[in-house]
């Protein structure tokens, strides 16, 4: 039997899976097991799949993602915390024929940015939101965020999130589905596979949405995990997002086609 | 001749910038100020012309919008009052470290906080200095006159795009609320999107394959290539502190007393030299019309000619007078007057200080 060497083996049609060019070859910034290196690559992948590289400006917000616009090798403009949903709409606004984006973590877009998420949506801007929650603030060390659960340790809650005290985790995604100017909201994760190709499917909705000029906004979480803020292993943050986080924030689609789902 | 109107300040502003080809106006409502969103959401300049008009849910949001669609490459402008302004800050600090064009105006109140809905101009520290976090300037333009409130928009776009920078229309309460003539220049056709990508390559209109992305920020994590890029900056501002000089003169041929004032303080110290030249005292004005760059160096100079003495008069416990005597630097003697919190002084009240502070001693 003749042996196949491995130069035989690379060529186009044997091709099973490439990364997207739409993704630099810039090492990620993210710690090993963050769920932020995915949900960059399926945005991109939807992106370069859907053919809109050349007519895109996406948002870079203030947080991990800070630095999204490093990896993400289209058009990006880097916003003050929290303003990325207002930062969005001026350019949406200027350039209607554009696909324009955030990227947000849930202190930018759930804790200063609340009145910009809100507006936004409310007003039913033509933009797609990407809103990657892990309850936490990864970035500055693990302090508490609007999401963080009631009872989880951070590093400005060391004994626990008292709500009494502290107030109470804020679901910003239902409460955005209420409002009149979004189109679609949809819930996802991207920790297994079959997570991974839900949630890209939610994305992709999210952008034909705005290429169809839909009468709104899309607005897609991402519960993610955060193993070195939560201070446990990657494996050890995917099972307890599964046991904790999934019972707050349930995944599925909330809103669809302006139509809130039952 | 241009058209001839008779206008608000505020109103002769926002009639500027459909008339500049501005793209868009976002903004907050805000005493004295609110005619500018008003008159352009009567006007309808969508139809005009295509430019957009967005109220948004705040000053923070407004300047925001702002930096979006200037990093797009977009002639876009804003405007508010003191409290919204001070809002404002963060977004342009953004603007400034990212190297963005856009005009915004501050038509000023008395403060400081809520402060009072009238007149004044202690905002001068927080338009020349900074007034955001980190080391920039912005060009500042300050008004005397509606007339001005309406060239300074075309004047504004024009040298944000030669320089990338926020160029600020530092107005006050009487600029923006009075009603003069106003000589409205002609529109100029807002740039056509092919024209903006061929003309701004550092604007984000989408990535053309296999060209570089286009990346608006003001980050760098390397405190060496930040501070490259802070030489950069410096580099910059000192050209247009070289090329951006604007004042006017008023009877200094001869003068041995000038008044120094901006805006709505610069109409009362004109007819507070006509008062002091009747009582045959040689004074003089020295108007600033660009506040940054400031003109220190033609004041030294004037100084040398035998000025015994400098008034600067200002709606504030004293800002610009600050500037004044760094500039003449002990050539000559340097006082400040005016009245604030929302006082307007009066030309009798600016003469006797002259008198009072400066001659008599």
């Amino acid at each position: 039997m003749a042996t196949v060497t491995l130069q035989e083996i690379i060529k186009p049609e044997n091709l099973v899976y490439k990364k997207t060019d739409l993704m630099t070859d810039k090492a990620l910034s993210y710690c090993p097991g963050c769920g932020h290196g995915t949900a960059h690559r399926i945005t991109m992948e939807v992106l370069e799949e859907l053919g809109m590289e050349e007519n895109t400006i996406g948002v870079a917000p203030v947080g991990c993602s800070v630095l999204a616009y490093e990896f993400m090798n289209i058009d990006m403009t880097q916003a003050a915390h929290g303003r990325a949903p207002a930062v969005a709409t001026g350019i949406k606004r200027v350039w209607p024929n554009k696909i324009v984006f955030t990227y947000q973590g849930d202190g930018d877009l759930a804790a200063i940015g609340t009145a910009e998420t809100i507006h936004a949506c409310n007003r039913g801007e033509k933009i797609v939101i990407i809103f990657v929650n892990n309850g936490i603030y990864g970035m500055t060390g693990g302090q508490m965020a609007p999401t963080t659960l009631p009872g989880m340790k951070s590093s400005t809650s060391p004994y626990g999130r008292e709500v009494e005290m502290m107030g109470n985790p804020l679901k910003m995604t239902e409460l955005v589905a209420q409002l009149p100017g979004t189109y679609f909201v949809s819930r996802q994760a991207v920790h297994t596979p079959a997570a991974v190709r839900r949630a890209k499917k939610a994305i992709r909705k999210a952008f034909e949405n705005q290429r169809d000029n839909k009468p709104g906004l899309s607005f897609v979480e991402i519960v993610s995990n955060c193993n070195s803020g939560w201070k446990m292993t990657p494996t050890d943050a995917n099972k307890w997002m599964e046991d904790n986080m999934f019972p707050f924030y349930p995944l599925g689609d909330i809103k669809m086609d302006g139509q809130l789902l039952k | 001749m241009g058209e001839l109107k008779l206008m608000k300040g505020n109103e002769a502003l926002a009639e500027a910038a459909i008339r500049a080809g501005a793209d868009a106006y976002f903004g907050y409502p805000i005493t004295p100020q609110s005619e500018v969103i008003e008159y352009l959401m009567a006007e309808k300049p969508w139809e005009r012309t295509g430019m957009v008009v967005l109220q948004a849910e705040s000053e923070v949001a407004a300047i925001n919008m702002v930096y979006g669609a200037a990093g797009a490459g977009k002639r876009v402008m804003t405007s508010s009052s003191s409290p919204g302004v001070s809002l404002k800050q963060e977004g342009l600090s953004y603007i400034a470290g990212s190297e963005l064009p856009c005009v915004y105006a501050n038509v000023v109140r008395g403060g400081p906080g809520l402060g009072t809905i009238q007149p004044s101009q202690a905002d001068y520290f927080q338009s020349t200095k900074g007034g955001g976090h980190g080391d920039y300037r912005q060009i500042v333009l300050a008004p005397a006159s509606v007339q001005e409130m309406s060239d300074f928009v075309k004047l504004g776009f024009e040298l944000a795009f030669k320089y990338r920078i926020a160029v600020l229309i530092l107005s006050d309460g009487v600029i923006g609320q009075m009603m003069e003539k106003v000589e409205l220049f002609d529109p100029i056709p807002r740039m056509t999107d092919d024209e903006i990508v061929e003309k701004y390559p550092w604007a984000t209109t989408g990535k053309k394959k296999g060209t570089a992305r286009r990346i608006i920020t003001s980050l760098d994590l390397d405190s060496h290539k930040m501070e490259e890029h802070n030489h950069h900056l410096q580099a910059k501002y000192k050209t247009i502190s070289e090329n951006e000089v604007r004042y006017e003169l008023f009877d200094c041929d001869d003068a041995e007393y000038i008044f120094v004032a901006y805006g709505s303080s610069a109409r009362i110290a004109q007819k507070s030299v006509q008062l002091a030249r009747a009582k045959g005292i040689k004074a003089g004005l020295f108007r600033l019309i660009s506040l940054y760059p400031f003109p220190g160096k033609e004041m030294a100079a004037l100084c040398k000619k035998g000025v015994k003495g400098w008034l600067a008069v200002e709606m504030s416990a004293g800002q610009m007078v600050e500037d004044v005597m760094l500039s003449v630097k002990g050539c000559a003697k340097v006082a400040h007057y005016g009245r604030y919190g929302g006082i307007v002084h009066s030309p009798e009240e600016v003469l006797h200080a002259m008198e009072e502070k400066i001659i008599g001693e």
